[in-house]
Parts: C-alpha cells; sequence; structure tokens
C-alpha cells in the first residue's frame, strides 16, 4: 500500500474559516476504536486482539470485554498512519473498526 | 451436525465432516467468494499489472453483508457527527477505501478459496455421503478461521442477527420457515470457528 499521510495537514488557515478549536490539533494522537457487533464471537475478538497487537490474554480480554459491553475500545493509538494500518489489520480479520483523533 | 475441531499434537486441528457438511461448506465458501469478487476491475481487463496499481472503490459497496465486510474506516456507527465531521469523515473513508479495499476483497477471497481447496484435496469419494477427516496445519487454520468469520458476517447480516441474544430467537424458529437451514448453517459455522480459535489461542 504506497499510502503516506501528511498528518499535520493544515499549518496556516485563514482566519476567517471555521472555529479555531475544531481544527483538529496535529500533535494529538489518533487512536483505533472498535466496535461492538453481534456476530463476532467474544473467543475469536480476544484472539485477535492477542495475535495482531500481541497483547496479553488478560489485556486482550478486557478490551474485549470493554467493546461487548460498552459497545466500543480503543485498542491502539499512534500516528494516524499507524491506526490505518490498524484499522486496515482489523478489517481483514472482519472486527468492525473505525479510526479517530483522540478528543 | 456435530462439527468440532480438535488439536493436533505439534500444532495445527483436525474436525470430521461428513460428505453433507463438505458439500454445504464447499457451497458457502465458493458463494461467499463469489459475492466478495475481484473487486472493481479496470475497463478492458488486459493487463494484469493495471489491476495490481488500479484506485480501489470510493464508495461503501451497496450489498449490505459486503458493506458490513469493508466498513468504512472514518465514519463511526455510533457516533453522530456535525455536518462537517461527517462530511470530512466521508472524504477521508472514500480515499481509505480507495487504497485498501482491492486488497483486503484479495485476502478474503484467498481465504475463502483455500477452504474449497482443502475440501476437494479430501477426495472425490468424499462427496459421496464418506465421513473425511480433514486436517490444517497452523497456517491453513488461519485462512480457515477468515473465511468462517467472513461467512458468518456475511450470513449473520443476511439474517439481520441484530444483537448476541438473537440467538435463541434464529434457534427458536419454527422447521418450516425458510430462513431455517440459513440459521442452522450459521450456528454451525459458529461452532466450528469457536473451536478452531481454541486450537489457535496463543497462551
Amino acid at each position: 500500500m504506497g499510502r503516506v499521510s501528511v498528518a499535520p495537514v493544515e499549518i496556516e488557515r485563514p482566519e476567517s474559516r471555521e472555529a479555531p478549536e475544531s481544527v483538529p490539533e496535529p500533535d494529538v494522537p489518533w487512536v483505533t476504536v472498535v466496535h461492538n457487533d453481534p456476530v463476532n464471537l467474544m473467543s475469536y475478538v480476544t484472539y485477535v486482539f492477542q495475535s495482531y497487537f500481541g497483547y496479553s490474554k488478560d489485556k486482550a480480554n478486557r478490551l474485549m470485554l470493554d467493546v461487548h459491553h460498552k459497545g466500543r475500545a480503543i485498542v491502539s493509538s499512534g500516528t494516524r498512519e499507524e491506526m490505518e494500518r490498524d484499522v486496515q489489520a482489523m478489517h481483514g480479520y472482519g472486527l468492525w473498526a473505525t479510526l479517530q483523533q483522540e478528543r | 451436525m456435530s462439527g468440532r475441531f480438535e488439536p493436533l499434537p505439534g500444532g495445527g486441528a483436525a474436525v470430521a465432516l461428513d460428505g453433507v457438511e463438505i458439500s454445504i461448506l464447499r457451497s458457502l465458501a465458493m458463494q461467499l467468494a463469489e459475492l466478495i469478487g475481484p473487486g472493481d476491475q479496470p475497463a478492458g481487463g488486459g493487463d494484469p499489472l493495471d489491476a495490481l496499481f488500479a484506485d480501489g472503490p470510493s464508495k461503501p459497496p451497496e450489498d449490505p453483508a459486503l458493506a458490513r465486510l469493508f466498513p468504512d474506516a472514518y465514519s463511526p456507527p455510533d457516533e453522530e457527527l456535525g455536518a462537517r465531521e461527517e462530511k470530512e469523515a466521508r472524504e477521508a473513508s472514500a480515499e481509505f477505501r480507495r487504497f485498501t479495499e482491492n486488497d483486503l476483497r484479495a485476502r478474503k477471497r484467498d481465504d475463502a478459496l483455500a477452504v474449497v481447496r482443502d475440501l476437494d484435496a479430501l477426495g472425490p469419494g468424499s462427496a459421496g455421503g464418506a465421513a473425511a477427516v480433514l486436517e490444517l496445519a497452523p497456517e491453513r487454520s488461519r485462512h480457515w478461521l477468515g473465511a468462517l468469520n467472513d461467512l458468518r458476517l456475511a450470513i449473520g447480516t443476511r439474517l439481520e442477527v441484530t444483537d448476541e441474544d438473537d440467538g435463541g430467537e434464529l434457534l427458536g424458529l419454527p422447521d418450516s420457515d425458510p430462513r431455517k437451514p440459513m440459521v442452522m448453517a450459521y450456528f454451525w459455522l459458529g461452532g466450528l470457528q469457536e473451536t478452531l480459535i481454541e486450537t489457535l489461542m496463543p497462551e
């Protein structure tokens, strides 16, 4: 995949545009969020967190339970490019994942 | 149908399948491969290199099962975004899709076809109803795990499984319900997947 994200995109912005607080801060990390879905097996979600992220059984299980009970869990954080890689991997496993800038 | 994978000594997994199970599994895996398809091919379809460097699609698939297999990367399902954020998320999702979806489709299709190939390798006798034991090396198990999960996602979307509790409801359908065979297949695949995961689970 030849994708390169240029993370801090907007260094100069005309002041007349949107309110400054809505401009994403370049320093704020991006996160990968996994969402609950009714089909994926709990054991499978744990397996994916262990084998892809290398998380311990305990951590993988805790994140899986967060997904299951709270509907979502942040499973990794980093640069936008890294999170795109993680989201692509999660989609490969069939997990429902999105990335966003941490707020 | 009582398909269960058992771990093999030294790694890998084995499952006993009868002829009916083999033909159901093969048929489902073929349908999945066809559903996933090769993705959007460049017009003309001449040089394979064109396909390699072609951009993928920018819009989510219209088929709900495919949309579940290839979701938007920037649009969380559980959040209301403002108009501006929504537009940004849509654009970023479209760009992500262009760069990733073809590759993802190829991998999922490969997984489904790996299942077909491994079943065919059990020999022509198995189609006549004879039971056969399928043995998978760990690397093959991972293809199977991916295919079983994608199959369940596709069937679960078709059956409109909405949360974990729907399981009981679907299982209780009368035999006359047209969804019944697919429901049985869905739970049978779940058992296969669950037991295959146990053979792969890192300590």
